[in-house]
């Protein structure tokens, strides 16, 4: 067993630096890695560039970040219900790369697998696809999109285990499992951390192959961003 | 009368058939998945990583871990399943969803899409819809005939950012059921006491009015 376990986020992350492009799992706010965005939101680094799906709310997630104005440019698919994230694109403080969200994910994946680039239709003839590639595979236009490089993934799971093996929960998987591996480092943070042995290897979501750093996070907030329930009929 | 909301999605959900899986936009398509008749077999799919989804939990019962595309906290019914974002778009890029509802900003009589940015104005992003739009063979939208100003959504050309080409075949409006033709428009349905010239004047793009438009059935 290759032991992937540090012992805080501080051991995980300390070698970011300003400048750097960072992948981070999360949709909305479920799945985000709280704890790393936390201790980047602490440690100042700056001018960074952020590959996830959204940006947070404006005193949650990645818009921690945003109101330090740490980062520099935002990739994502969805970028709504965030004030402050508007704000700075409207005013050009902040640049945006807006892909469509099945891109983005594959783009992930692409560099998950060492496939450097990959052919879709998505926004072909809209202006995702300006001054793209393009190719008609079975009568049909796609675009030629190219897998993304990063210096950290920084993803969140439910369980892992010493050897950087990760279970993720319900739909708190989305992105993370794809960036795993997707990046120069993949830093893991878990909800629980057990010893080599205590997951069933057939249960394991991402091999720990595509981890190098793991550690518990010390305190999980879990905001739910739109709370929506129904009235219990007596 | 136009139709409400819910009204729509009442008509949309007699698109829906057994055994199809359905991808449901945020906004009137969500509300679909509350007139899909009970004697079918459905299943839900939403592209932030689920399918099988079920009804919003009871209070107390939420779980910040279980959300759908439009972050709302959901529950799932028995069969579901959870995967990550990649394989979630292998589902709608490879078509194996069966019927996508969305909404949208603006469709045009060639079935071009626009829901996902006002430039100067508002930007929030294209989430799913561009994968979605590009590969689903069976897109429905859901909207408003037009827009707070008055204005058609149903135009010659979108005038916003397209989300997608030639890939609508169904809209259906407060006032009208349409099928998107080779020859732009085909009224289809009309709402209970909308007349068909109400629907003309609402709408910008081509429109072929057959000798028979019947009031919609639910």
């Amino acid at each position: 067993m290759i032991n992937k376990t540090v012992a805080s986020v501080t051991d995980a992350l300390h070698d970011v630096t300003d400048g750097m492009t960072l992948m981070l799992g999360g949709f909305g706010l479920c799945g985000i890695p709280e704890n790393s965005i936390a201790f980047l939101s602490d440690k100042g680094v700056r001018d960074i560039t952020c590959i996830s799906n959204n940006a947070g709310v404006d005193d949650f997630g990645l818009g921690l970040l945003l109101q330090k104005h740490q980062i520099r440019k935002m990739i994502s698919s969805y970028v709504g219900e965030n004030d402050e994230f508007e704000r700075q694109m409207l005013s050009g403080e902040l640049e945006v790369e807006l892909i469509p969200q099945g891109t983005l994910a594959e783009r992930c994946r692409a560099a998950q697998a060492g496939i450097p680039a990959f052919y879709t239709p998505a926004g072909f003839g809209t202006e995702v696809g300006a001054g793209k590639e393009s190719r008609i595979f079975n009568g049909k236009p796609h675009l030629l999109e190219f897998a993304f490089q990063a210096d950290f993934a920084v993803v969140k799971a439910w369980k892992g285990d010493e050897a950087g093996n990760l279970i993720f929960k319900g739909t708190a998987r989305n992105f993370n499992p794809v960036m795993c591996g997707a990046a120069k480092v993949t830093v893991a943070e878990v909800e629980e951390l057990l010893p080599a042995g205590s997951l069933d290897p057939n249960e394991i979501h991402i091999p720990g192959i595509f981890v190098q750093r793991i550690f518990k996070g010390e305190r999980f907030e879990k905001r739910i961003e739109k709370r929506t329930t129904q009235k219990k009929e007596y | 009368m136009s139709l409400s909301k819910e009204q729509i999605a009442k008509r949309i959900a007699k698109e829906v058939k057994d055994g199809y899986y359905v991808n449901l936009g945020i906004g009137i398509p969500t509300l679909v998945a509350n007139y899909v008749r009970d004697d079918i077999s459905v299943e839900f799919q939403s592209e932030n990583g689920v399918l099988g989804m079920g009804p919003f939990p009871f209070e107390g019962e939420e779980d910040a871990d279980i959300i759908n595309a439009g972050k709302q906290t959901i529950t799932t019914l028995p069969g579901a399943s959870f995967f990550d974002s990649a394989l979630s778009f292998s589902m709608i890029r490879g078509k194996h969803v069966d019927l996508t509802i969305l909404g949208a900003m603006e469709v045009s009589d060639s079935g071009d899409i626009a829901n996902w940015k006002i430039p100067g104005k508002m930007v929030k992003g294209m989430g799913g819809a561009m994968d979605l739009v590009a590969s689903a063979e069976n897109i429905i939208v859901a909207m408003m005939h037009t827009n707070r100003e008055g204005e058609s959504k149903l135009l010659s050309d979108c005038s916003l950012p397209l989300t997608g080409v030639n890939c609508v075949k169904k809209v259906v409006t407060n006032l009208a059921v349409l099928e998107i033709t080779d020859n732009g428009f085909l009224l289809l349905e009309r709402a209970p006491g909308v007349s068909v010239d109400e629907i003309k004047a609402a709408t910008t793009g081509r429109l072929t009015v057959p000798s028979e438009v019947p009031e919609m059935m639910f």
